[in-house]
């Protein structure tokens, strides 16, 4: 195993992990605020996903900065960090979203369990 | 090379172990603070991956921001998760 | 026995994820470019913008980014709305917040940081097309700014007025030039302004007037946003 493929399976491996971690959290878990812990953390690594598909190897960021002007450089794929971008902003609104759903919800049931919340089972 | 490999490494440890902690933990501040940890982790790949701008933005939004609203979410609610050993509620 | 299944199924489905994900050549980006080389090219020769990033958020996919902002607000107020609670007759609100007095550390701190943070917010987004930054992070670092004075002063208070009209005046500046583009070139956001020469501080057109615009409008948008979810769970004084 060379120096290349470990960096792969190491940046490919930790997203992974904390998409399946945040995944976990949010099928198993019985506390709202655990829940919105995980959606936080699956979210977390599904951008490093993007971003780690978008990498070149000897690539600069891509600002065309005095220091590489007039130089032939490869840079890194300037799409999916745009993308990421916007997704940290409006990942941060649905994570306030749903905190503020939770404390409604602690407000009117005075519990956070989701086996005590049955007002709407049957 | 050799130290972007070192520091990453060393990130992607601290980040396994921060996502342990954060869904094992019971005292939901310590769970938090460990998000804030991922956070920051992340912000160090992101620019080692060559993308500052999206570590600006995780470093911002990430590590302070979300932290600070999770934080106010507990003030307001329960500190401690009640569960017993079998996931069942036990308020 | 619920918890076994979930791990058994989520172990599968991660070691799938990550074979299939191994198969795509890391750190090969460059070789299926297709139309990040466009916009690599275009960025310099026609927008004058060093920063890609920036112009790829505010100008070729600029009104994605106008539903962003768009969003953010729409967060902001369903919040407020969330959260709102009417309070009873004869019950009196105590106006400070209800939080422990910060120590005299973090006072003399917060005195300190509050303009750095709201001088280091401002440069963040005026160089958005230059350097690392734009205004989604110049915004979110004048609200950490405010926060730490709100943390630190229980009797210290946002004025709503001042935040709603600074939000809608710097959304109605970025839907105007937008117009120009539509009434002086072809198409909605397309850059009509004169571009001057690359790495100087007044280049790029109108990109930096609309940055600077959503730094305004996401700053505001995140202090409304914290100051109402701390405003409206005030715990009523017995």
């Amino acid at each position: 195993m060379n120096i290349q493929d470990f960096i792969n399976f190491l940046v490919y491996g930790t997203a992974i992990f904390l998409i399946i971690g945040g995944l976990y959290a949010v099928l198993t878990k019985k506390y709202l605020t655990k829940i919105v812990i995980g959606l936080s953390i699956m979210d977390a690594g599904i951008n490093l996903l993007l971003i780690a598909i978008g990498y070149t190897y000897k690539g600069t960021a891509p600002i065309f900065s005095p220091a590489v002007e007039g130089k032939t450089v490869t840079m890194v794929d300037p799409v999916p960090q745009a993308l990421v971008l916007t997704a940290i902003v409006i990942g941060f609104g649905v994570t306030a979203v749903a905190l503020s759903l939770v404390i409604r919800l602690y407000r009117h049931h005075n519990t956070l369990c989701i086996d005590n919340i049955k007002n709407l089972k049957w | 090379m050799i130290w972007t490999l070192i520091l990453l490494s060393l990130m992607a440890v601290i980040m396994i172990v921060a996502t342990i902690v954060a869904i094992r933990q019971k005292d939901l501040l310590i769970a938090v603070f460990a998000t804030a940890a991922i956070s920051l982790g992340l912000s160090v790949f992101y620019f080692l991956l060559q993308a500052p701008d999206v570590a600006l933005t995780e470093a911002a939004i990430g590590v302070a921001l979300t932290t600070v609203i999770f934080l106010i979410t507990i003030r307001n609610t329960k500190r401690y998760e009640k569960v017993n050993k079998a996931g069942q509620c036990k308020e | 026995m619920k918890k076994y299944v979930a791990v058994v199924l989520l172990l599968f489905f991660g070691y799938y994820l990550l074979l299939s994900f191994l198969q795509l050549d890391f750190g090969r980006a460059d070789e299926r470019m297709a139309v990040s080389k466009d916009y690599l090219h275009e960025s310099v020769a026609t927008n004058k913008v060093a920063n890609v990033i920036t112009s790829i958020v505010v100008n070729f996919r600029g009104f994605d980014t106008l539903g962003e902002v768009t969003v953010l607000f729409l967060a902001s107020t369903a919040l407020a709305s969330i959260l709102y609670r009417r309070n009873k007759p004869g019950v009196k609100v105590p106006k400070e917040r209800i939080l422990t007095s910060a120590s005299h550390l973090l006072h003399i701190g917060a005195k300190v940081l509050f303009p750095i943070s709201i001088v280091l917010g401002a440069y963040i987004f005026i160089h958005g097309h230059l350097t690392p930054g734009g205004g989604f992070q110049g915004g979110a670092v004048i609200a950490t700014g405010v926060l730490l004075m709100i943390l630190s002063y229980r009797k210290f208070h946002v004025n709503h007025n001042i935040v709603s009209w600074v939000e809608s005046i710097a959304g109605i500046a970025f839907v105007a030039i937008g117009f120009t583009g539509l009434i002086f070139g072809t198409s909605f956001l397309e850059n009509v302004f004169p571009v001057g020469t690359l790495n100087a501080l007044m280049s790029g057109g109108a990109i930096p007037l609309i940055y600077i615009a959503v730094g305004f409008k996401v700053g505001a948008e995140l202090i409304g946003l914290l100051d109402n979810i701390l405003l409206n769970n005030k715990e009523l004084k017995q």
